[in-house]
């Protein structure tokens, strides 16, 4: 044992404990504290991935630009010039690649943090540190991929005779909403894909149905007015929509921008609460 | 003083089979269709087949201690004895089924070298993201950094990838960061396996030093030397079950002396608590014998040793069979196995018998383990280790009626001495042919 002076350097020891184990409990917290404290980590892992993801490849962060570029051009061809899907008025490339933005972030950060868990297993075996951080790292490295992206706005807008109004910073806002939804979809399938495996091949198929369920390709005009409210179940058609307006210096539709906001922060905090209760399973069977 | 830990009745179950193939959706969503189907048709077979418990074990039952600031606590047991089970508990990686565990201080684990560690990365990046994943603080890493590249001795190197880096460096790195954490309580899993003897003994002394210096120490080894330097305190575990508790030397000799109790030279293998998580339980039992073929645990230094395995398997294969032979500290001296050796077995076969001769024994007095492992040439099938033990006994193999004294060394090997004075001697360096002259002789 060692000396008694030497634990005094160390300081008295807390009256209560730092940290309580009791095995059996039922319904966890959301333990946004123990978050809190490792924020660091959260973003040293986000700035892991975005490091590793662009090493060993010539173009770099440019990936993050070309990605929604090519996709829009593509789009523009197919849908704008062949099939004439109407734009209210707008311009189709630009149109699109503002609905693109969001989307393609949700794509990727969805992608990226279901195979989070799985991909980071040597760590949850290994050491503690809130599970969360590992799909929200995944998450928050999309976020700068959206950022590039989001720089060509600057680009294409001047083209399209658009100024940078001052609508555009609702974007910040619709962001924030997007990377809550997002967070929430990608923390809940990277829980499911931990135990049951199918989760893998279930999830791109659904992303892949859920665009046609999105505003993309076409405007939400493009839907018949007694269809529309199976739209705005889809936090994302809100968010979509809500780009557009922000990037045409259109009217925002409040209302379904508020259904969206408030369906992100509650399916967020449900998704926070089912992965508490699975998490502790994670090392046990991942 | 108030206890730093304070550990009540805690339990861990682990269900058997759920690592090996992972729960499908359809296999639920299947099950929430046929339920009532199986309700309302009754079924007999199916329902049978429901009430089947899938096994389990428990790794950790009813475990309570307290732990006071600044002791260091060593923990030992066989294979599957909990103690990997306790640590991951304490370092909140898993959750117990029951019991209550108070920390007073911040928790710092080391159960791998090298956690979170990423190949594409330069040392320099990963310093900051390992401490990190440890629960360092970047401000904290940043004044370290000097320190931990110094520990590590790969200054040059710090802005390569170190996916480039040889084994030792890497090793180094991980442990250097490692050992700058600075939590109250330190837990520590047979991290000193790896690594070059040098930075081995380099990493003992810094836990030692973590030591002195009023923190809380688990250390989880197989290494008993090391657990003997190390700890003031020490815990048995066996299956799950914390049977002693004390000063570190009573227990080490408790569990040397009653643990790994002389065995009568022949051993069941079919139940045995060194066998590996996962393993299929193909072996049946192993006989020791001399030459004369008499089942015996003790043997004479030089005699010949024959390690006879038993097994028997639902499917016929190849069998591939590793003898390994330690000494008391866990120090494997003798490794041999049938395909290397070159006495391949061609045909597959359910069961048998195979024999292992060591024709003279090379080790000095003392006593000895053997760990099994039995493969079909493309992977392990069923490995026990601590299988058995045994006892060599000394006799005058070299003719002089002298032995080296116990300790010394861990084998005897024949060996030829020449003298030559220094002119002769001279003659040799020059001569091409001296080299020969001298392995003739």
């Amino acid at each position: 044992m060692a000396a008694p002076d030497l634990i005094a350097a160390l300081g008295e020891l807390p009256a209560e404990p730092l940290i309580t184990i009791d095995g059996g409990r039922r319904w966890p917290s959301l333990g946004l504290r123990d978050l809190w404290t490792y924020r660091e980590l959260l973003y040293f892992l986000a700035w892991r991935d975005i490091k590793v993801r662009y090493k060993q490849t010539v173009l770099g962060a440019a990936w993050a630009i070309l990605q929604p570029l090519l996709t829009m051009v593509v789009f523009t061809l197919l849908f704008g010039r062949l099939a004439r899907m109407p734009t209210d008025g707008e311009p189709y490339p630009l149109f699109c690649y503002a609905a693109l933005l969001p989307w393609n972030f949700f794509v990727t950060a969805v992608g990226n943090s279901s195979s989070s868990l799985i991909a980071n297993n040597s760590l949850i075996t290994k050491v503690y540190f809130p599970r969360l951080v590992i799909p929200a790292a995944a998450v928050a490295a999309s976020l700068v991929d959206l950022a590039f992206a989001s720089a060509m706005l600057v680009v294409m807008m001047p083209w399209y005779g658009l100024g940078l109004h001052p609508p555009l910073l609702m974007l910040v806002p619709l962001v924030a909403a997007a990377t809550l939804f997002t967070a929430a979809v990608g923390a809940w399938s990277a829980a499911m894909n931990v135990k049951y495996r199918d989760v893998r091949y279930a999830l791109p198929f659904a992303i892949q149905i859920l665009m046609f369920l999105t505003p993309i390709i076409y405007p939400v005009s493009f839907v018949p007015a007694r269809w529309r409210w199976a739209l705005e179940l889809n936090p994302m058609s809100g968010i979509v929509e809500g780009f557009r307006d922000a990037v045409f210096a259109r009217q925002f539709h409040w209302q379904t921008l508020a259904l969206s906001f408030s369906m992100a922060a509650g399916l967020a905090l449900l998704a926070a609460f089912i992965f508490r209760r699975m998490e502790r399973e994670f090392a046990d069977i991942i | 003083m108030r206890p730093i830990i304070k550990v009540e009745k805690v339990s861990k179950r682990y269900w058997l089979g759920s690592r090996a193939h992972y729960a499908m959706l359809r296999d639920r969503i299947a099950a929430c269709y046929m339920r009532p189907l199986r309700a309302a048709f009754g079924r007999v077979g199916h329902s049978e087949q429901r009430k089947v418990e899938p096994a389990s074990i428990w790794a950790l039952k009813d475990v309570s201690f307290e732990v006071q600031p600044g002791e260091v606590l060593g923990i030992i047991g066989r294979n599957g004895a909990g103690k990997s089970t306790l640590l991951k508990i304490l370092s909140r990686i898993t959750e117990p089924a029951s019991g209550r565990i108070e920390l007073y201080g911040r928790v710092g684990s080391l159960l791998e070298v090298g956690t979170g560690f990423h190949g594409e990365l330069s040392g320099r990046e990963n310093i900051f993201l390992s401490g990190a994943i440890l629960g360092m603080r970047k401000a904290e890493i940043a004044r370290k950094f000097d320190e931990i590249v110094a520990f590590a001795e790969i200054e040059q190197f710090i802005d390569t990838p170190v996916k480039h880096f040889s084994s030792g460096m890497y090793t180094r790195l991980a442990f250097a960061v490692a050992a700058h954490l600075e939590p109250e309580i330190l837990l520590v899993d047979e991290i000193l396996a790896v690594g070059d003897l040098a930075f081995q003994k380099k990493c003992l002394g810094k836990m030692g030093e973590v030591a002195r210096h009023g923190r809380t120490v688990f250390f989880v080894s197989h290494n008993l030397p090391s657990i003997e330097a190390l700890c003031s305190r020490c815990l048995l575990f066996n299956r799950g079950h914390l049977v002693d508790d004390g000063k570190v030397n009573e227990i080490l000799l408790r569990y040397m002396t009653a643990e790994l109790q002389p065995d009568s030279g022949s051993c069941p293998l079919t139940v045995h608590g060194g066998r590996r998580h996962g393993s299929s339980q193909i072996m049946a039992s192993v006989t020791l014998s001399g030459a004369n073929r008499k089942i015996s645990a003790a043997c004479k230094m030089g005699d010949c040793l024959k390690v006879s395995v038993s097994f028997e398997s639902e499917q016929s294969f190849t069998p591939v069979l590793s003898v390994t032979v330690k000494n008391m500290h866990g120090l494997a001296l003798i490794r041999a196995n049938n395909q290397f050796t070159g006495f391949d077995f061609s045909q597959r076969q359910k069961h048998g018998l195979i024999t292992c001769s060591f024709k003279k024994l090379p080790l000095l007095p003392g006593r000895y383990a053997i760990d099994l492992s039995l493969g079909d040439g493309f992977r392990e099938l069923d490995a026990v280790s601590d299988a058995i033990t045994f006892e060599v006994l000394p006799a005058d193999v070299f003719g002089t009626g002298k032995l080296p004294p116990p300790g010394s060394a861990v084998v005897v090997w024949p060996a030829h001495f020449t003298i030559a004075n220094r002119t002769q001697f001279e003659e040799m360096e020059m001569a091409p042919a001296g080299e020969q002259q001298l392995a003739e002789d």
